[in-house]
C-alpha cells in the first residue's frame, strides 16, 4: 500500500505521531492517573493500615451486603435479559420497536430519580408501601429496596448485549432445530446458548460491575444504616464524609479491582468473538 | 397458545413460517410482567404523587429560584462537559481505528473505564486529584485555576463518567467507512484537512452527534461523581439531582417528585430523540 503513494489521510508520520501522543497524553491523565491515585492513597499509610481498614467490621458487613445484592440481582435480570432477547429477536409482532425502547429507559433514567420512583410507591407514604406496612413488609430502608432499584438499574445490560447479536446470527439454525423436532429447552441449550455465551458472559459482567456499584438509586432507598444498609459504595462515601480518606480509598481500591477485572474479561469476550466470526467467515469463504 | 410452546408441535401442520420457534407466550409473558413490575409501576407512583399537588403549587416548586439556578449549573455543565467528549472520543477512536501502536489494546480496553468504575469511586479520586494539595490541583492551583468545589469540577466529573460513548459510537462507523472515495480524493490531490471536512466528516458526524446526545443525557444524570467534587454550594455549584436528594432528606416528597418529574421528562425526551434520530439516519445509511 505505502509503496504506491499516500491513499489515506493522517498517515504523514508527524501528523500520525501527533495524534497518538495527544491520545496517549489524554488516556494518561484521564484515565491511568486516577486508576494509579486510588491504589496509591489506599496504600497511603502501608499495606498493615490498608488490610485494617479492609477487614474493619463495618467494612466486612459492606462487603458481604454489596456481594449479596449482586447474587441476587444478576441471576434476575440474566434470565429477563434471555427472554426478552428471544421475543425481539425470534418473533414478529406490533409494538416490538417500543419494547426495544422501553427498556432502554433505565440508561437515560438519572438515579436519584430512579430511588425516588421506588421510594415513593413502597415508601410508608406510597400506596402500595402502605398496604404492605400493614402486613408488616418493609422494603424501603432494608435490602430489599437495595435489590430492587439495583435490579432496575441494571436491567437493560443483559438484553442489551444480547439483542444486535441474535438479530444478526438470525433464526435458522433454531428452525432447523425445530424441523428435527427439539423441544424449546433443547434448542436453547443446544443451538441458542453455545452462539450467544460470550455475549451472555459479557452482559452478565457489566450487570454484576453495575449492581456491585451503584450509588445514587441506592442511597436514596438504603437509610443508610453503618453496617445494616450500607453497600460498599456507600461506605466509601461514608469513610470520605468522615475525613477517613485512607479507609474510603481502601475500600474504594476493592471496586477498582473489580472494574479491572470487567474490563480484563470484556476484552477477552472481545477477542473471543472476533475470532468465532473470523472462523465462521473463512468457512463460509471454502464452501463457497 | 400451548402449540406455540409445547415440544411436539410441527412446523408443517399449519401456518408454518410465522411463528415456527416455541416460546413466543412465555417470552412475552416473562417480558411484560418484568417491565411492568420494574419499570411502569414505579412511574405511577411518581405520578399519583404529583398528582396530588395544585398547578400552582407545582409550578411553584419548579420554578424556584435555587431550582432554577440548579438547571442552569446541570445543563451548562453537561453541555461543556459532552462538547469535550465530542472532541476528544473522536480523536480517540480516530487513533484507535486508524493507526498502530505499541500499547493500543489496553488502551482500546481502558476507554471503558468511566462505565465499569463506580460512580462513587470516581467521585472520590477526582475530588481528591483536583483538591487543592492533590496531585492536579497543586499544579493548577499555581496558574490559578480552581477546580474542586466549583462548577468547573462538574465539568470534570461529568465529562470522565461520559467519556466513552463517543468513542464507542464512533468506532464502528470509523472501522467501516469506505476507502474509495478517500482515495479518489488524496490521489486528486486534496489536502488532509479538506479530505477530511468534505468526505469522512459528512458520515462520521450522525454518530458523533449520538456519542454527544448520549454524553449528555448521562452527564445530566450523574450524582455520584459530581457531588464529591462539586463543593455543593445552592446556586453556584448544585445540581439538580442534588435538588431532588436534599428535597428527599428534607421528607418533603412532593417536591422532591416534582423536581423529579422535570428530570424525568426531560431525560425521556432527549432518549426519544436519540432513538428516532439513529432510525433517520440507520434507514438513510441503508437507502431507505
Amino acid at each position: 500500500m505505502k509503496s504506491q503513494g499516500r491513499l489515506r489521510i493522517g498517515d504523514q508520520p508527524w501528523i500520525k505521531w501527533s495524534l497518538i501522543g495527544l491520545a496517549l497524553l489524554l488516556v494518561a491523565l484521564l484515565l491511568v492517573v486516577p486508576l494509579v491515585m486510588i491504589f496509591s492513597q489506599a496504600l497511603s499509610s502501608g499495606a498493615a493500615t490498608f488490610w485494617d481498614n479492609l477487614t474493619d467490621e463495618y467494612t466486612l458487613h459492606a462487603i458481604g451486603l454489596t456481594l449479596f445484592v449482586a447474587a441476587l440481582t444478576v441471576p434476575i435480570n440474566l434470565v429477563f435479559g434471555v427472554f426478552l432477547a428471544w421475543l425481539v429477536t425470534r418473533f414478529e409482532f406490533p409494538g416490538r420497536k417500543a419494547l426495544i425502547t422501553l427498556i432502554d429507559i433505565p440508561f437515560a433514567v438519572s438515579p436519584v430519580v430512579a430511588g425516588l420512583l421506588y421510594l415513593l410507591l413502597y415508601g410508608s407514604n406510597g400506596w402500595l408501601g402502605g398496604w404492605l406496612m400493614d402486613r408488616d413488609v418493609q422494603l424501603m430502608f432494608s435490602w430489599p429496596g437495595i435489590v430492587m432499584v439495583t435490579v432496575f438499574v441494571t436491567c437493560p445490560f443483559v438484553a442489551r448485549e444480547l439483542i444486535p447479536l441474535m438479530q444478526q446470527q438470525g433464526r435458522e439454525e433454531e428452525e432447523a432445530g425445530v424441523v428435527l423436532g427439539a423441544s424449546g429447552w433443547q434448542l436453547f441449550r443446544k443451538i441458542t446458548l453455545p452462539n450467544i455465551q460470550w455475549a451472555l458472559l459479557y452482559g452478565v459482567v457489566l450487570t454484576n460491575a453495575r449492581a456491585v456499584g451503584e450509588f445514587g438509586a441506592v442511597s436514596v432507598v438504603s437509610g443508610n444504616i453503618r453496617g445494616q444498609t450500607n453497600t460498599l459504595p456507600l461506605h466509601v462515601e461514608l469513610l470520605y464524609q468522615d475525613y477517613n480518606a485512607v479507609g474510603a480509598f481502601a475500600s474504594a481500591s476493592l471496586l477498582a479491582g473489580i472494574a479491572l477485572l470487567t474490563l480484563l474479561i470484556k476484552s477477552a469476550v472481545e477477542w473471543r468473538q472476533a475470532r468465532q466470526m473470523q472462523a465462521a467467515s473463512t468457512q463460509s469463504d471454502r464452501t463457497t | 397458545m400451548s402449540e406455540l410452546s409445547g415440544g411436539r408441535w410441527s412446523p408443517f401442520q399449519r401456518n408454518p413460517g410465522k411463528r415456527v420457534l416455541p416460546g413466543f407466550a412465555l417470552s412475552m409473558g416473562v417480558s411484560l410482567l418484568f417491565i411492568s413490575l420494574i419499570l411502569l409501576l414505579p412511574v405511577t407512583g411518581l405520578i399519583v404523587q404529583t398528582a396530588g399537588m395544585s398547578w400552582e403549587q407545582y409550578w411553584g416548586v419548579i420554578t424556584d429560584e435555587r431550582v432554577v439556578a440548579s438547571y442552569k449549573v446541570t445543563l451548562w455543565a453537561a453541555a461543556i462537559a459532552s462538547l469535550f467528549n465530542g472532541i476528544a472520543g473522536l480523536l480517540l477512536a480516530w487513533v484507535l481505528v486508524r493507526y498502530e501502536f505499541p500499547g493500543k489494546r489496553l488502551i482500546d480496553a481502558l476507554i471503558d473505564l468511566p462505565f465499569a468504575l463506580p460512580t462513587a469511586v470516581a467521585g472520590i479520586t477526582l475530588a481528591a486529584l483536583f483538591a487543592q494539595n492533590g496531585w492536579y490541583g497543586q499544579l493548577l492551583t499555581e496558574l490559578g485555576i480552581k477546580v474542586a468545589f466549583t462548577p468547573l469540577g462538574i465539568v470534570v466529573a461529568m465529562s470522565f463518567t461520559s467519556l466513552p460513548f463517543v468513542v464507542r459510537t464512533v468506532q464502528p462507523v470509523l472501522e467501516d467507512l469506505p476507502v474509495e472515495d478517500e482515495e479518489a480524493a488524496v490521489s486528486m490531490g486534496a489536502s488532509d484537512l479538506t479530505v477530511f471536512r468534505r468526505i469522512l466528516f459528512p458520515s462520521l458526524w450522525p454518530a458523533l452527534m449520538t456519542g454527544i446526545a448520549l454524553s449528555f443525557t448521562r452527564s445530566l444524570g450523574e450524582f455520584g461523581a459530581v457531588i464529591f467534587i462539586a463543593g455543593n454550594m445552592p446556586y453556584v455549584s448544585e445540581i439538580t439531582s442534588l435538588m431532588i436528594f436534599i428535597r428527599l432528606q428534607e421528607f418533603d416528597y412532593g417536591a422532591a417528585s416534582a423536581i423529579a418529574s422535570v428530570v424525568l421528562i426531560a431525560s425521556l425526551v432527549l432518549l426519544l430523540a436519540i432513538n428516532l434520530w439513529q432510525a433517520r439516519y440507520l434507514r438513510r445509511l441503508h437507502g431507505r
